[in-house]
């Protein structure tokens, strides 16, 4: 749609809002887009009405008799879900991902600007974004100092619970900011946004549609017919230029309608888009992963180095020592002996410490081999529950993670548990995988008394897995670990 | 005298496997560096024994062993001695699973530098027997206890030996008993673990490895 250029003052207010800095973009957009949002606003509102007054008078009516509290807290926690569909919604205005828009604040930028930077004290300071970029005036980034910069898809406010469990997850959402802002949001939609979203769709759409319709309606009703209740038509000529009217209003209209879908939308992310901790938050966990994951491909990296070279050296060393013997007169057999069998235990060594990096076997064939491998391996005589043997293939990061945690609890058990046996077993369902490793030790590990446990537990946290300690004194331990994959 | 394809991607280490198996009298008619090479070299000398690296180009992962599996699959009589860098039981299984498991082997890489040993290994797998490095038998015989608590220590140290291929002769002479005597507990092993008797040595590896596997 050439709609031109926006005029400056009508923007004048609107470019204060949050994500102006694309807006631009965004209006030679499809124009039907911000109709959508609006449309399926109301979808969304009506039901979530619907749902509000019911959930609301059943739980006060039945409050007395202690069944309406969970009903209240449920009614509490509605803004979850509408948080959830209305920032999915709200790539309806939002330009799609990929056109050249940031991410969002202190995200990852390849050329760095928003990384940390060196003051003038020499020490680290993260980039306070407060400083222009003069270079790109008019680039497509948020606006620099935008509390909201209003990322094109707003990510997750809330946080990932540390336990399984719905308890822990409730438990968690009534303690966030965002899950209160998420619920006024619900009220707001409920009860005034999908009404006046409504309001706004009929008055710029009704009279273009109804000028559109007025040669078919005149086709209809046979001789005359009246246009939204105000002009009497009562030939072809005037009901197409009617309908012409009928266009141009609509194309005019169009654009006050995308200008209102907007300012509606900046309302929806200035409340469901997570604030600046949230924001923090998500991006210290992004990069925790992305550390985790260097330094997962650094260990393979080392693996591959001392596979490669030490390895391949010493074995031919060996080779040769042993060749060198065949042949050696006897007064040097025995030194060449020593020497021989000082090579195999380096050796030895060197493949026990390259196995300890990463295991072959892991990459080869997967988490239930590798479990049973360390299982082989364990000090203290381990049973590995046959469906582990079934197990697919997961993600890298996801094999990884459990097999380290494993062999560290299988380490704990031989070190501090003085367990005579151990068991290994798990399952895979519902997108989670679930690992128990279970002693008969005497039990009285302490996750708190950094056991290597508090690293195991980290370790799973990074994949949003958690880890639970069972380990009353005197015993059995239990370790159960769940991973969503 | 055997007719040797040799796989190996460490040139360092195929020039010193070259001239190991020379000195005992073999000829490596084709040294290749990736797996692709091999079946090449394969179809191309039909040698009488196929040694390969577990790990190789270009993914670094197990394509000597896939290569080795494939030609195991394609002709189940070719000898093939695979060499691993470290232990996978996972590996041994699959080749055993090959044909009837006769004229395989699954050694540690670092026995090369026992080369009489390695020597022995060669030309009991181009004969058709079966060689299960002595480190995966020792991981199975500590996992799989249930089964083997029945054993008495020395009969565990016989059923070791004969996973690792070794006749009832050569048993008696590394543990300084009389032939008779390994007999005699080869025979408890195989009643206590309720397998059948057999007369050659690699089934009997091969039923007390499919025992262990389960």
């Amino acid at each position: 749609m050439g709609l031109g250029p926006p005029l400056a003052h009508p923007l004048l207010v609107w470019s204060l809002l949050p994500g102006a800095a694309y807006r631009g973009r965004m209006i030679r957009r499809n124009p039907v887009r911000p109709v959508g949002y609006l449309v399926s606003g109301v979808l969304v509102g009506v039901p979530l009405l619907v749902g509000l007054l019911v959930l609301g008078v059943v739980g006060a009516a039945l409050t007395p008799v202690l069944v309406g509290l969970p009903l209240l807290a449920l009614l509490a926690l509605t803004g979850v879900p509408v948080g959830v569909v209305e920032r999915w919604r709200l790539r309806l205005v939002d330009p799609a991902p990929g056109t050249g828009l940031s991410q969002g604040r202190g995200s990852f930028q390849p050329d760095g600007r928003r990384s940390l930077r060196l003051d003038g004290r020499g020490s680290l300071q993260p980039d306070r974004r407060g400083n222009q970029h003069p270079e790109h005036p008019h680039t497509e980034h948020p606006r620099p100092g935008n509390p909201y910069p209003g990322s094109p898809h707003p990510g997750n406010p809330h946080r990932t619970p540390d336990e399984p469990g719905l308890a822990a997850w409730a438990r968690l959402r009534f303690t966030e900011q965002a899950t209160w802002r998420e619920l006024a949001y619900a009220v707001l939609l409920a009860f005034v946004l999908w009404p006046v979203d409504l309001l706004v769709l009929a008055a710029a759409l009704g009279v273009p549609g109804a000028m559109l319709g007025a040669p078919v309606q005149l086709a209809v009703s046979g001789g005359d017919t009246r246009i939204a209740k105000l002009w009497l038509i009562d030939a072809y000529g005037p009901a197409f230029l009617c309908a012409a009217g009928g266009l141009v209003l609509l194309l005019v209209l169009l654009w006050p309608l995308a200008l209102y879908a907007r300012a509606r939308a900046a309302l929806a992310r200035l409340l469901l888009a997570p604030r600046e901790p949230e924001q923090r938050l998500a991006e210290v966990t992004k990069s925790r992963a992305r550390l985790v994951a260097a330094f997962e491909a650094e260990r393979r990296r080392i693996e591959r180095d001392l596979h490669d070279g030490a390895q391949q050296r010493l074995v031919a060393l060996s080779m040769t020592l042993g060749l060198a013997r065949l042949d050696a007169p006897p007064e040097l057999a025995e030194r060449l002996a020593a020497a021989h069998q000082e090579a195999d235990q380096v050796l030895g060594e060197l493949r026990e410490l390259i196995h300890g990096i990463h295991p072959q076997v892991l990459a080869d064939y997967g988490l239930g081999d590798a479990i049973a491998d360390a299982a082989d391996r364990s000090a203290v005589p381990v049973e590995v529950d046959r469906i582990l043997s079934e197990l697919p293939r997961f993600a890298e990061a996801v094999e990884s993670a459990v097999y380290f945690a494993v062999r560290e609890a299988l380490a704990n058990v031989g070190r501090h548990s003085g367990a005579g046996r151990a068991w290994i077993s798990g399952r895979y369902g519902e997108d989670r995988l679930r690992i128990e490793v279970r002693d008969d030790g005497s039990g009285g590990a302490d996750p708190g008394r950094g056991s290597g446990l508090t690293g195991l537990a980290d370790r799973l946290a990074v994949l949003d897995g958690t880890l639970t300690v069972d380990s009353p004194p005197g015993g059995p331990t239990v370790l159960r670990m769940e991973i969503p994959c | 005298m055997l007719r040797v394809v040799l796989a190996e991607d460490s040139v360092l280490l195929r020039e010193g496997l070259v001239g190991l198996l020379a000195r005992f009298g073999h000829e490596v008619v084709a040294a290749v560096g990736d797996a692709a090479a091999l079946t090449e070299a394969v179809s191309a000398h039909v040698p009488d024994l196929v040694v390969t690296d577990v790990r190789m180009p270009p993914g670094f992962q197990d394509e000597g062993l896939r290569a080795a599996l494939a030609l195991r699959t394609a002709d189940p009589r070719l000898p093939v001695l695979v060499l691993s860098q470290y232990v996978q039981r996972a590996y041994a299984a699959e080749l055993l699973d090959t044909g009837d498991g006769t004229g395989v082997g699954y050694l540690l890489k670092d026995r090369v530098g026992q080369v009489e040993q390695f020597a022995e290994a060669v030309q009991r797998v181009a004969e058709g027997g079966t060689v299960v490095d002595p480190e995966v038998v020792r991981q199975l015989l500590r996992r799989r206890r249930d089964p083997l608590e029945a054993l008495t220590p020395r009969e565990r140290e016989v059923l070791g030996l004969v996973a690792e291929g070794k006749s009832n002769g050569a048993i008696a002479r590394q543990l300084v008993v009389t032939e008779a005597a390994v007999g005699k507990h080869m025979g408890n092993i195989l009643g206590k673990l309720d397998l059948p008797p057999a007369e050659d040595t690699h089934r009997r590896v091969l039923a007390v490895l499919a025992y262990l596997r389960g």
